[in-house]
């Protein structure tokens, strides 16, 4: 934690800001920068920042953060629905409303630590997934998902006197419209403030004070200090910036499911976070964009593909081989994903920043920092 | 009181289920101090030890079909029927009771094997990382089912013999309305023998009450001069057992596909944080508890009264008793109080 002068900082957030704005240049070379899969890259990036506030400064492990995905997703596409196809206020909206559910959850869960938290929010998350499939069907229309329809009110959109005509409206930003690279651009600039936000507030002495919870939470009460409403803040700043994340899936594709409240989405966006590296500030954005990034290309082959790929092999290696990779493509993507969540949690707990810090500590010819971060998933910020 | 009797035998039932997965969770846990998110897994496994063992029952050969005379037809027909008409059709039909004597060794060598060659590692490292490296485990495992079996449920038929239903009604006097299938009667009895059998064998054994010490005071066992640790891995391999066994007998209730673990492993965690971790006679009552609770919630009658009651009442259930009674219904002092 050398590093931590205000100067260095900005550099760090300028490069970031420039990285992510200049995404559709240099993700050319590896096929990536077709609009749809950045989009992802940005919105998986700001729910993993926002659960990183949690989990990496103050090392609570909630396995129920999707739920407040798909509170956001739910209330944006409401406020596309309801209000207006602009995308402000429905974004407003989510991060408002998932930051309220957050508080709830987070008032009741925060009373117990360790592994009793991660149950209390698995069991809140599946009650609203469970929820949202059976009871709650004239909010979330079940199984088919909440979607915009043609008699829709769109109060203030009729105020104004936009008529949407014969077909769908889209979602748009006072009028452009939020798909392609538009809606990349608008999902980068949250992500830019989000991450921006994040930095603020792991350099902050609130952030200092979730460090301290993480590091010794017994300590810190015993100086004296009330270390819940520091842990509930955290907890609904993070579940706001999952809201924020739900309010741009909607934003990208007007769309609402139940699905993306399962629990198998919390352990999503617990993989890219331990993968980049959780506590660092960068790693959670890099384990996001990785894990879209592969998920997109491995599923996208087939046998057909394999097989081409794999032509100039003799044939019968060539089927044992074909029958070996197809394993863990295609269908089989979530293996991969499996496996590459155990070795991360395995050889390099502190996932690929703490990888780079050692490839980099290779090279100055210094002994890389022996932190904390060699014991236990949750590094140490960089 | 017809339809309140058969939603507590349901509820048994589930319960039963819910029970056996959170004894070995519990055992894992009070043991070897391990939250293994990769249980609901090995019940799966267990699961498709009894689909693996019909797969190969019935290989099949064509043979000469004799009901049509008309032209030479063949049909498929067991290799093991065919060669032994009498016996093997006994066989092919009481595959899944024959899939526990499979399912012990098979379940056993996963254990350990799991045991050794991951589990271990982990003792000291924070119950985050245990938990994040045994759902890693644990979706490898579903998508290897995945990549073989298919992701369709595959039905498994119980023996004929039990393949009916019970009139208990009748037994019990209270008129022919209450039948129950068999199989799940079959079922309950099951995990009542198992459960007593885990109890028993903790209770009444010298290797039972070395490990009940173990559980107590590790250290202390250990300067005593016996390998606490070996014995500790094969408590793992028994919960594997007793989870894998559970996976086999309720294939006939529920065709088991490859993400049943995972949803059962949610609940048995919610059982197991009720009954209080740690704690073997709080994770059967637990189990049982709110196995009933469920299927009672599930009736018309209160579904009427509380829309959707029966999809979330474990987890409330779980909320409630987290917040009034944090160590769970009979949690252990000092067992993860922090």
């Amino acid at each position: 934690m050398k590093n931590t002068s205000a100067t260095s900082d900005w550099i760090l957030f300028i490069a970031f800001a420039a990285a992510v704005l200049t995404m559709p240049i240099w993700l050319a070379p590896f096929g990536a920068n077709y609009p749809d899969l950045m989009q992802k890259f940005a919105i998986f990036g700001v729910f993993a920042i926002g659960f990183n506030i949690l989990f990496g400064l103050t090392g609570y492990l909630s396995f129920g953060h999707a739920a407040f995905l798909g509170v956001g997703s739910y209330t944006a596409v409401w406020s596309f629905k309801l209000l207006t196809m602009n995308v402000l206020p429905a974004v407003v909206f989510s991060i408002v409303v998932a930051g309220a559910f957050a508080f709830l959850i987070g008032f009741i869960s925060l009373r117990r630590s360790g592994i009793y938290f991660s149950i209390l929010t698995l069991a809140f998350a599946q009650m609203s997934y469970n929820l949202a499939y059976s009871v709650l069907t004239p909010i979330t229309n079940g199984e088919t998902g909440l979607q915009l329809s043609l008699s829709d009110a769109r109060v203030l959109d009729a105020a104004v006197g936009v008529s949407t005509g014969r077909s769908l409206p889209s979602t748009s930003l006072f009028g452009i419209k939020m798909s392609g690279l538009p809606g990349f651009y608008f999902c980068a600039v949250a992500l830019i403030i989000g991450f921006f936000i994040a930095l603020r507030i792991t350099r902050s002495p609130f952030g200092t004070m979730l460090r301290g919870i993480k590091s010794n939470q017994t300590r810190m009460s015993y100086t004296g200090l009330n270390t819940r409403p520091y842990l509930i803040w955290a907890f609904v700043i993070s579940g706001m910036y999952a809201g924020l994340a739900g309010s741009l899936l909607a934003v990208t594709d007007p769309l609402a499911g139940a699905e993306r409240m399962q629990w198998t989405a919390s352990g999503e966006v617990v993989l890219m976070t331990i993968l980049g590296g959780a506590g660092t500030l960068l790693g959670p954005v890099l384990g996001a964009a990785l894990i879209k990034y592969f998920e997109n290309i491995f599923s996208a082959f087939n046998d057909v593909t394999l097989n081409q790929a794999f032509d100039a092999l003799p044939d019968g290696l060539q089927g044992f081989v074909v029958e070996l990779v197809s394993l863990f493509v295609g269908d089989g993507w979530h293996l991969t994903l499996g496996l590459l969540f155990m070795i991360t949690v395995i050889f390099l707990p502190g996932g690929i920043m703490e990888g780079m810090r050692r490839i980099g500590g290779l090279f100055t010819r210094k002994k890389p920092q022996p932190a904390s971060s060699t014991t236990s998933a949750v590094a140490d910020p960089s | 009181m017809d339809a309140l009797i058969l939603q507590l035998l349901n509820g048994l039932d589930k319960g039963g289920a819910y029970a056996l997965i959170a004894l070995g969770l519990t055992l894992v846990f009070g043991t070897l101090g391990v939250v293994n998110f990769a249980h609901g897994a090995i019940f799966m496994i267990g699961a498709f030890c009894a689909v693996t063992l019909r797969k190969l029952l019935t290989i099949s050969t064509q043979v000469r079909d004799e009901s049509i005379t008309l032209f030479e037809a063949y049909k498929e027909v067991p290799i093991l029927e065919a060669k032994f008409p009498v016996v093997g059709s006994i066989i092919v039909h009481f595959s899944v009771p024959l899939a526990i004597l499979a399912a012990i060794p098979v379940m056993l060598a996963l254990g350990l094997l799991m045991e050794r060659g991951l589990i271990r590692h982990f003792y000291k490292r924070p119950h985050a990382d245990q938990i994040l490296v045994t759902f890693g485990l644990a979706i490898i495992c579903q998508e290897i089912i995945r990549h073989y079996f298919g992701a369709n449920p595959i039905p498994q038929a119980a023996p004929a013999v039990v393949a009916g239903s019970a009139n208990i009604g009748a037994f019990l006097g209270l008129g022919d309305n209450v039948v129950y299938p068999w199989w799940r009667l079959i079922y309950l009895l099951f995990s009542f023998i198992v459960i007593a059998a885990v109890f028993a064998f903790l209770q009444f054994t010298t290797f039972g009450m070395v490990v009940r010490a173990g559980m107590q005071d590790r250290e202390m066992v250990g300067l005593l001069g016996i390998d606490i640790q070996r014995r500790f891995t094969i408590v793992f391999g028994m919960a594997a057992v007793v989870a894998g066994l559970a996976g086999v007998m309720y294939t006939p209730i529920l065709p088991p596909d490859y993400h049943m673990g995972m949803d059962f492993l949610v609940l048995s965690f919610v059982v197991v944080v009720v009954g209080g971790m740690g704690s073997l006679g709080g994770a059967v009552l637990a189990g049982f508890l709110l196995g009933i609770l469920q299927s009672f919630a599930s009736m018309n009658e209160i579904k009427s009264v509380l829309p959707g009651i029966d999809q979330i009442i474990i987890y409330l259930v779980a909320v409630v008793v987290l917040l009034v009674r944090p160590r769970g219904l009979m949690g252990r002092k000092g067992v993860m109080e922090d």
